[in-house]
């Protein structure tokens, strides 16, 4: 220790380390620096007794408070549930036009709604409800089984061709592949639906499909076109195709009559979160529900039978 | 001028100086801190940091009592910091969580004035203003009521154990604690409504976090002021060694002026003052220095210009008939060109000095500016960008907006939310009852409120797929400064009319 360097201004003894020709002083600590470094030390000890400290073979040593994280997450998650217990009560007391024009129910409804979509709903609808081919569009006007609130919350609930008792039930005959109609009929169908949808067509087919629209498919559809919320039918006049507008779609499902499958989210969801749902759908999609006056259903079923069509031979 | 501190022979400290333990094998493990006893100084100095003590311990402690007119709901506390509701009161201001780049901007503003009043007049802040060099001089005070001044602090700290020792020493403890549980109490003040927080911590109700609030500032104050005093700041603070950056040769400093001071030697009456200086090496301003430094030997890191040794010096000067000054507030450069027999220079306006003036002119301006454009009322659009857009049954294309409406007055307001810039045919904002033209929102006091707005444009109307739009929201207070609040968004399809 004594032939340590001694620096010549301080007159302190340097620890012999050096960099560049800059060399450290030893200099002492200050006691109150280390009396607080002791304090850490015994804070340290408390510790470990106290909380979580020391892996052991299977597991750790929980200390004393038995803190845990992972309870505390448990235990504020069941207050979150609590609380939105709270808001779930006036989510059921409340009607859904209620729910919509009381702006803190409409927010939390949203609020709720947009979860629930996200981890149910976007699979098939997408994440913003912008559906794609089969999967219904839920963001515009346009509504196979009727947009109102109470349309919304039925289908939601019950689902479509889901096996429910009272799911939304309608089936489009598979007319081509079942013999129903000739190919040459399908094609001619095909080109009168085009004509429906305001674009040029065949005349020639056109005049040969019309009465076979008015024998198979007015029932349903409407002798204009239009569709039957009740039966599921879309408007063949909109611009909106469920499976594609051009003329391979059209015949494809002419063809197969394909029908899509929603399930029925009575078990899954509580009423409550089937509201929220129900409310964000309908806000999203502009909150009216009464679809466009040219999209009216039509009276169609005043001289044709509903259920010709789909048991028609 | 270079000075180099010599530590080693720089004696008379604060006196009790003892051997570092250890033995005589180096300077051992840890050093025990030298007990200072600063001398009381008298003189304009002192007389001036006695009036801002008052101001400003009255300042920190009387702050959260001052009562502050508000509409009904609103704290009627002046000043209140409210992390319950997350809001700042600041007499006429009230801020939000999200307008904290004005605390920022303060903050930018004290940096720069300590910056500023660093490079022209050295540690201003450290001397006068520090809250560790404020309530030490408290602390010191209320030493010297119960245990005298300098000498007799020594001789009681020498002296054993007697009734007159626990007497002295244990009521100025008592004193120091019932100052530090006041400073702690009022600290607790500045986040809940005084009268009433008072009542309760009194009763026992108030929460943990008050009582444990309070004795953390309480132990902090009795700590720093009481016994850790000079400590703070030479080992805890950073700022001793960010202001060396601050000052330059021109900055004007607590100095000793050696080129008339040296050489020194004691003088008795009657003695010539030819062929020496005027500093006769009493002491008077180490005894008086609060950080036991010796000014002599120049600017320091210990020292805090707090300007006691001028005090001191002054006092001296005038007993032997010399003139005052010997310490004062000079530059290194004036002292050097007088010791080279020149004509001191001072130079207030120099680079660093405009550099920091300009930073804070500029900084001002702009929290002024910032405030003046601030308003009570806000509007935020968010446009859907999954889908981009619909399309309607009817070859219309609609988009969809979250509009935000923020309503921070004290009455509830109505915006009346308007698009503009894309030939809109339909409006629809489910749950209210839109218009062609617009939609009116109601916002309660102090709350925000979001609405769902489609805007719907016939396909023939649509000349680009980019159309660039403003949904406006006018306010309905006619005090408003700025009532109508605009947001630029846009409308967007696939840009082919139908």
């Amino acid at each position: 220790m004594s032939d340590r360097e001694r620096d010549k201004h301080s007159g302190v003894e340097t620890t012999g380390h050096e960099w560049d020709g800059i060399k450290e002083l030893d200099n002492p600590l200050p006691r109150w620096w280390l009396i607080v470094w002791y304090i850490c030390i015994a804070v340290a000890i408390v510790y470990w007794v106290l909380f979580p400290a020391w892996p052991t073979l299977n597991g750790y040593t929980p200390g004393l408070l038995h803190q845990s994280d992972r309870v505390n997450v448990a235990n504020d998650m069941k207050a979150l549930a609590a609380q939105r217990g709270v808001e779930g009560v006036m989510l059921e007391k409340a009607s859904l036009d209620e729910i919509e024009k009381t702006p803190n129910l409409q927010a939390f409804a949203m609020a709720e709604g947009q979860a629930i979509f996200g981890n149910n709903c976007a699979p098939c609808h997408g994440a913003g409800g912008a559906g794609g081919k089969g999967y219904a569009n839920l963001r515009d006007d346009v509504w196979l089984w009727g947009g109102q609130l109470a349309d919304i919350q039925q289908t939601i609930t019950h689902g479509i061709r889901s096996g429910d008792p009272e799911a939304r039930m309608s089936m489009m005959p598979s007319f081509g592949r079942d013999g129903l109609l000739k190919p040459q009929e399908v094609t001619d169908l095909t080109e009168y639906v085009v004509f429906l949808s305001h674009r040029a067509a065949s005349p020639g087919a056109v005049a040969r499909a019309a009465p076979i629209f008015a024998a198979q498919c007015a029932a349903c559809h409407g002798p204009e076109g239009k569709g039957n919320q009740l039966v599921g039918a879309p408007n063949l006049t909109d611009s909106d195709w469920l499976y594609g507008s051009d003329r391979k779609s059209i015949h494809d499902q002419i063809w197969f009559g394909r029908g899509g499958v929603m399930p029925a989210w009575a078990g899954r969801l509580s009423a409550a979160e089937i509201k929220a749902v129900t409310v964000y759908v309908h806000v999203n999609s502009g909150g009216s529900g009464a679809p466009a006056p040219a999209a009216a259903p039509t009276v169609a079923s005043a001289d044709t039978n509903p259920a010709s069509a789909p048991a028609g031979q | 001028m270079t000075v180099v501190i010599d530590r080693v022979s720089g004696g008379g400290g604060g006196g009790g100086e003892s051997p570092p333990p250890g033995g005589g094998h180096g300077p051992g493990l840890y050093q025990k801190r030298k007990a200072i006893y600063p001398k009381l100084a008298h003189g304009s100095f002192r007389r001036l940091k006695w009036g801002l003590m008052v101001v400003m311990l009255a300042i920190y402690y009387g702050t959260p009592w001052i009562r502050w007119p508000r509409p009904a709901g609103a704290p009627s506390q002046a000043v209140l910091i409210d992390f319950a509701h997350g809001r700042f009161y600041f007499f006429m201001f009230d801020l939000w969580p999200d307008e904290v780049y004005f605390f920022t901007g303060l903050l930018v503003v004290a940096a720069l004035v300590l910056f500023l009043a660093t490079a022209w007049l050295g540690r201003l802040w450290c001397g006068y203003a520090c809250p560790q060099t404020v309530w030490t001089d408290l602390f010191l005070y209320v030493e010297r009521l119960f245990e005298g001044d300098r000498n007799a602090r020594m001789r009681l700290a020498k002296a054993g154990w007697g009734p007159d020792k626990v007497l002295r020493k244990g009521g100025k403890h008592l004193v120091w604690l019932a100052i530090a549980a006041a400073t702690g109490g009022a600290w607790i003040f500045y986040f809940e409504d005084a009268p009433t927080l008072f009542a309760s911590f009194i009763a026992g109700e108030a929460s943990v976090t008050a009582y444990f609030s309070f004795a953390l500032l309480t132990f902090t104050t009795y700590v720093l002021a009481g016994t850790l005093r000079e400590q703070v700041c030479i080992y805890m603070c950073p700022w001793p060694r960010i202001q060396g950056a601050m000052v330059d040769r021109h900055s004007l400093q607590v100095t000793y002026r050696h080129d008339r001071g040296e050489p020194r030697s004691p003088h008795r009456k009657g003695d010539p003052w030819t062929g020496r200086g005027d500093c006769i090496d009493c002491q008077a301003c180490v005894v008086a220095c609060p950080m036991g430094i010796d000014i002599r030997h120049g600017s320091q890191l210990e020292c805090i210009n707090c300007a006691l040794c001028i005090d001191a010096c002054d006092e001296i000067m005038v007993k032997v008939e010399r003139p005052t000054g010997l310490i004062g507030y000079d530059s290194d450069e004036a002292v050097t060109r007088r010791s080279q027999g020149l004509k001191a220079i001072y130079r207030p306006i120099r680079p660093r000095i405009v550099f920091y003036a300009l930073a804070l002119a500029a900084v001002c301006g702009l929290m002024t500016w910032g405030f003046l454009q601030r308003t009570p009322y806000q509007l935020h659009v968010a446009r859907d960008r999954n889908p981009l857009f619909v399309r309607l049954s009817d070859g219309s294309i609609r988009n969809s907006y979250s509009v935000k409406l923020v309503n921070r007055s004290y009455q509830p307001r109505t915006f009346r939310v308007t698009f503009a810039g894309a030939p809109v045919s339909r409006l629809q904002s489910p749950g209210l009852d839109p218009d062609r033209s617009g939609v009116s929102v109601t916002v309660a006091s102090g709350e925000q409120r979001s609405v769902r707005l489609l805007a719907t444009v016939p396909a023939d109307r649509l000349t680009a797929a980019l159309t660039p739009a403003t949904i406006a929201a006018r306010v309905d207070d006619p005090d408003a400064a700025t009532p109508l609040l605009t947001a630029r968004t846009m409308f967007v399809s696939d840009g082919a009319a139908r």
